[in-house]
């Protein structure tokens, strides 16, 4: 079987799904289009609902995957073909010339400062120009410029060359031709994506005819700190600030009108609430204004989020279709014409209008995917099976974000992890090689031998030496106590100056050494690999940062910037020596994982990790596997339920792997990432169980009302009762001729102030189902906003179509029941558009309840040390990027226990946290950081005050005194900081190394 | 000793404060690194000194640079909710919120400390701060204990 898999599109999906990958020691090759990867995330300014960064967050995940020894990333190329063979797939890559040389190419960027051709600017969605030599945006990964063959005058009437006459490291080359490239994999994953669509195709919107009607994404660049205007919001027409901003909702979405576009995009309610709250953010005398249908705040804390862009930041929601909109010549204002919620016909005017964009399949990528016989649906999406998320139907071949449907970012994270679960089967072992063969190689001890620092000042070509005087620095470094040799490179991090340094490090005996040069950021690693190489240990570096923070930012004076530039390297040194050599530690991985919860999700979690090879003890409190699946008949998309469950139940039973614990307790947790021991309750009987992961599949219930009568009349039913109602087809149907259907009951406010994501789809479950059989029957749904996202949309629509009839109510003004008799009731509710309150005599209440969080996750959550969301659930390490791991390494959550959702997101997520699993399951040891905290015994007075700050509970008091688990420490120093006592420190950034470094400033 | 507000003479004209800036990895060390790559142009008066997380800001190195000669001293973290390690930025936070506090009974001047949130992405904002500094503490005049410990 060929080890190797092929990842299609750089996205986050793609980028997740190779970490995964080569976490779990599997080879990957990543394909992408645009010549850097991070996809459409890399153009966001923030993420909702945390507003968080998006570059900040998403880039450390860049550079772990470009860094990985594991991962080929082959940027500006396409796959053009994939061909089935006996042992997986051979795959046609085309890489497109950069006519950069990618090996010798070091971003200074001068070539892109000289490029006499302008020209607009892709990554900031051309609304600026840049240069036809360029690098799409400052952090870019890989960091290589690209020449842009179509406008080049070199290239294209052999004229100019100036790009190849001022690059300082002859990485141009013309000559540079297309390359074809045949490769051989075991398992390929599409994560090409979605595009957005073009509201071009439609003119009432005025796209592309007024110039202040701008899409969601190009707000995006306008709002980013690194975009066209630095993060200042301005209009196109005169690059004045707006001061009533416009978000217009569902264009492209939602479309029924078009056919092709009758799906929710997902995201985009929730993106212009940010985009909204950020705007307000910038200025107090800016209005937000949001035009929507339904608001779909269907993720966790998205409706906190959307109440607090109300009331904290004032961004106003108004719920209509807008008709049209039209510019007033004379001042470009945009006239937003729309339907008020009594029917009336209102012009508003604003001075900016946002069209949030849906996403759409892009034309094309339906041949590679049909060539190897994967089916698309009638948008062009690659959908799967509810039961079998990221499958194709065509064996080795797996899907997972935006290509399968619109879905938001940590959607797209967990189905790139269950994909990469799915695509390691069969090609991850359990007896991996094991890691770290390095740590085992013995270094010299210098311990004794007196301080010998050795000093290298960098040109960077004329990047650093244009400004600094750099022959006066490496004079004055060599004056400088313990200095022992110093002297100047060109280029520090060529691969020549690198075996130099090598050599100058044997040749004088050098123990410590200090590059003055770019970012450690960057460039430590290069650096501490040559330390490594020449025997020394790689902790006895020390950069300093003169380029990036001294000869770029003072170009205007130079003899400040070089006496700048002396300082920090005496500063360099006077932390570098007292650097002490560091060693990362290993320990042990017991190769079991323990699943906590045998539903749907934990079911599946514990498959995945056993389908792989690994032992899985499966812990259920209840006599029987199966949870709330077992209460549900069949799914909004038409699958079997009870086939479906035996068939998975079965396959738990029959598995060699899964160790399966009914009726069983959890009593205690205890240990660290790879190395757990639980002890378990069944009966009166204990046992006890180690294992190197956890994952929490504990799932959650439906919630019990008392709401409107529940529990006091058989005619007032859950959703979920309804649907067995339906099912078994109860006489109490032939009775019964109007039914309502109530949303959000006891949700969406108050203590539950949070969407539970499956009603509005549950309805319109009940609702086609009921109508296909009794089309006579009255339908009211009275709900708040409809949120069936996704692909679910049609479904809406189609229960619209049935006749049933849709009734919005405001969370201030609830219907109100008033019982006749048993079986028999008048709903009051007040009609915003007949602007009166209407009277419903229905027989039947069907309460749309919701999901509820177990009691029980508290006591779980404080074994495992992991947190509880404000609701109750449990609380992820990130939301956006990492979905289903805790900020506790070794533990990771998948299905209800983590909050409200769908069969086929349940699933997607158990594969997720199988993946997450298996990337420590596969390794037989764990690496820790090699900075870390410890303590000084003799100093510790076991206050707890350490222990306390720890984000990781890595440190312990034991016996008075605090213990530091190394293999959990992050080597953050916030304890160092909190220690009365001066008794904890960081290795590499100890008090005395800090204090060390500053002080040579007064010297 | 003190400084009134907006007098500023030749002497401070001409002075050049020294600031010491602890940043943490994450956000403000690559924010700083950012206003570089974009060439974005800012005095030459800051030392930066990189930590791993603004929580592990010891108040002591603050005490200890004013104590030596600094003129100012500058914290960056990630903004609140973006710190690479959980919550070390809020604890810098609250750190400092009482270290100015003792500044201040110790009679120096907690003006010359400042914290801000800066992000990987804020290149231009990084610059910005380090202006506003430089200015700020122009108009302050050198740090007092300078010429306190020069008799």
């Amino acid at each position: 079987m060929n080890k190797r898999v092929l990842v299609i599109g750089g996205g986050i999906g793609g980028v997740q799904a190779g970490l995964d990958l080569a976490g779990m020691g599997i080879k990957v090759t990543l394909v992408e289009e645009k010549p850097n990867i991070g996809g459409r995330m890399a153009q966001l300014d923030k993420t909702f609902p945390t507003n968080d960064c998006s570059t900040c967050i998403l880039s450390p995940k860049l550079l772990e995957l470009a860094s990985s020894p594991d991962v080929d990333i082959y940027t500006c190329a396409s796959v053009e073909g994939i061909v089935k063979t006996e042992d997986g797939f051979v795959a046609r890559i085309k890489k497109r010339a950069r006519f950069v040389d990618e090996k010798k190419c070091t971003a200074c960027g001068l070539c892109a400062q000289k490029c006499p051709v302008k020209v607009p600017d892709p990554f900031n969605k051309n609304i600026t120009m840049s240069k036809c030599i360029r690098i799409p945006y400052a952090q870019a990964v890989p960091a290589v410029y690209m020449i842009d063959r179509e406008h080049c005058l070199r290239l294209l009437e052999g004229k100019c060359g100036v790009c190849e006459k001022v690059c300082p490291a002859g990485a141009i080359d013309y000559e540079q031709q297309d390359e074809i490239k045949e490769l051989s994999v075991g398992a390929v994953i599409v994560a090409t994506g979605a595009e957005e669509f073009t509201p071009r195709i439609r003119p009432e919107y005025g796209y592309g005819i007024y110039e202040n009607v701008v899409t969601s994404i190009e707000y995006e660049r306008f709002l980013s700190a690194s975009g066209p205007t630095n993060g200042h919001i301005v209009r196109p027409s005169d690059q004045k600030e707006p001061k009533r901003v416009a978000f217009i909702q569902c264009v492209g979405s939602r479309d029924v009108a078009s056919g092709e576009l009758g799906y929710c995009s997902s995201f985009c309610c929730m993106q212009a609430t940010k985009d909204a709250v950020v705007t307000c953010e910038h200025g107090p005398n800016i209005r937000s204004t949001i035009f929507y249908i339904d608001i779909r705040a269907y993720g966790k804390d998205f409706d906190r989020f959307v109440d607090r862009a109300k009331t904290e930041h004032g961004v106003e929601y108004k719920r209509s279709r807008i008709s049209g909109i039209i510019e007033s010549p004379d001042t470009k204002n945009l006239v937003v014409r729309y339907i008020t919620p009594d029917g009336a016909l209102k012009d508003e005017e604003f001075d900016l209008v946002v069209l949030s964009v849906g996403l759409r399949m892009p034309d094309g990528l339906g041949g590679l995917l049909e060539g190897i016989g994967v089916k698309l649906d009638a948008y062009g999406f690659c959908r799967s099976g509810a039961f079998s998320p990221g499958d194709t139907g065509v064996d080795g071949v797996y899907v997972c974000g935006t290509v399968t449907g619109p879905m938001d970012i940590p959607e797209t994270v967990v189905s790139a992890s269950a994909a990469a679960s799915l695509a390691a089967r069969g090609l991850v072992s359990p007896d991996r090689e094991p890691l770290g063969k390095a740590a085992d190689r013995k270094e010299p001890d210098t311990s004794g031998s007196p301080i010998a620092v050795g000093v290298v000042v960098c040109r960077c070509g004329t990047n650093i030496a244009s400004v600094v005087d750099v022959p006066s620095v490496v004079e004055y470094a060599a004056s400088i106590p313990n200095v022992t040799f110093s002297e100047e490179l060109l280029y520090a991090c060529s691969q020549d100056s690198i075996r130099h340094i090598i050599n100058k490090i044997r040749e004088h005996g050098l123990n410590r050494v200090v590059v003055a040069s770019c970012s450690p950021r960057t460039h430590e690693a290069l650096f501490q690999k040559g330390l490594e190489q020449a025997g020394l240990n790689k902790y006895l570096l020390q950069m300093t940062n003169i380029r990036d923070q001294c000869s770029w930012v003072h170009r205007d004076t130079p003899d400040r910037a070089t006496e700048k530039a002396k300082e920090l390297v005496r500063m360099a040194v006077g932390k570098a020596r007292h650097l002490t050599p560091l060693h990362e530690r290993y320990s042990d991985v017991k190769k079991d994982c323990l699943v906590i919860g045998g539903g749907l999700a934990g079911m599946m979690a514990a498959l995945d990790v056993a389908d792989n090879g690994f032992v899985v003890h499966l812990i259920e409190q209840e006599s029987f596997l199966g949870g709330n699946l077992l209460k549900i008949k069949s799914l909004l998309t038409g699958e079997d339920v009870a086939s479906a469950v035996e068939r998975i139940v079965k396959r738990v039973l029959e598995h060699p792997k899964i160790e399966l614990f009914l009726n069983t307790d959890i009593a205690g947790i205890e240990g660290y990432v790879g190395n757990f021991t639980t002890k378990l309750l069944t009966g009166d009987r204990e046992t006890s169980v180690e294992h190197g992961a956890v994952i929490v599949a504990t799932g959650a219930r439906e919630h019990v009302t008392e709401s409107y009568g529940y529990r006091t009349d058989p005619y007032v039913v859950t959703g979920r009762e309804f649907e067995t109602i339906l099912e078994k087809k109860n006489p109490l149907l032939k009775y019964v001729k109007r039914i309502a259907m109530i949303q959000c009951v006891d949700s969406r406010e108050g203590e539950r102030n949070y969407c539970s994501r499956v009603c509005c789809s549950q309805a319109v479950k009940n609702i086609l189902r009921l109508k296909e059989r009794y089309p006579e029957k009255t339908v009211y749904v009275l709900y708040r906003d409809m949120r069936t996202y996704g692909l679910r949309e049609p479904y809406y629509t189609a229960a619209r179509e049935t006749g049933a009839l849709f009734l919005r109510y405001d969370a201030s003004r609830k219907p109100v029941v008033e019982k006749i008799e048993q079986g028999s009731f008048i709903i009051d509710v007040f009609d915003k558009i007949l602007q009166e309150t209407v009277r419903l005599p229905v027989q039947l209440l069907v309460l749309g309840v919701g999901i509820d969080p177990l009691d029980t996750n508290d006591r779980v959550a404080k074994m495992l040390k992991v947190p509880l969301t404000q609701d109750g659930f449990f609380s992820e390490a990130h939301v956006k990027l990492r979905p289903v791991d805790f900020s506790t390494e070794g533990v990771f959550v998948c299905g209800m226990a983590h909050g409200p959702k769908h069969t086929d997101e349940s699933i997607a997520q158990a594969l997720a946290a199988a993946a997450r699993a298996l990337t420590i399951l596969t390794r037989d040891r764990i690496r820790s950081q090699a900075y870390s905290a410890s303590v000084d015994e003799a100093l510790c007075t076991g206050c707890g005050t350490c222990a306390e700050v720890c984000a990781y509970g890595a440190i312990e008091i034991d016996k008075e005194k605090a213990r530091v688990n190394e293999l959990l420490c992050k080597g953050c120093g916030t304890c160092t900081a909190a220690c009365f006592s001066g008794a904890i420190d960081l290795s590499g950034f100890t008090n005395k190394q800090i204090v060390k470094e500053f002080e040579e400033l007064f010297i | 000793m003190e400084q009134k507000e907006g007098s500023m003479d030749k002497e401070n004209r001409a002075f050049e404060p020294k600031i010491i800036a602890f940043l943490c990895n994450w956000c403000t060390y690559a924010g700083a690194d950012l206003a570089g790559v974009s060439r974005i142009q800012y005095p030459s008066n800051i030392r930066i000194i990189r930590l791993m997380c603004s929580g592990a800001l010891d108040p002591t190195y603050v005490i200890k640079s004013l104590l030596e000669g600094a003129d100012g001293v500058l914290i960056g973290g990630c903004h609140p909710g973006d710190c690479h390690y959980i919550s070390g930025n809020f604890k810098a936070r609250r750190r400092v919120a009482v270290l100015k506090t003792s500044l201040k009974e110790a009679g120096l001047e907690p003006e010359r400390v400042w914290l801000r949130w800066i992000s990987a992405s804020e290149g231009a904002y990084f610059a910005k701060t380090v202006e506003e500094m430089v200015l700020h503490l122009k108009r302050l005049g050198p740090n007092p204990l300078n010429s306190m410990w020069a008799i």
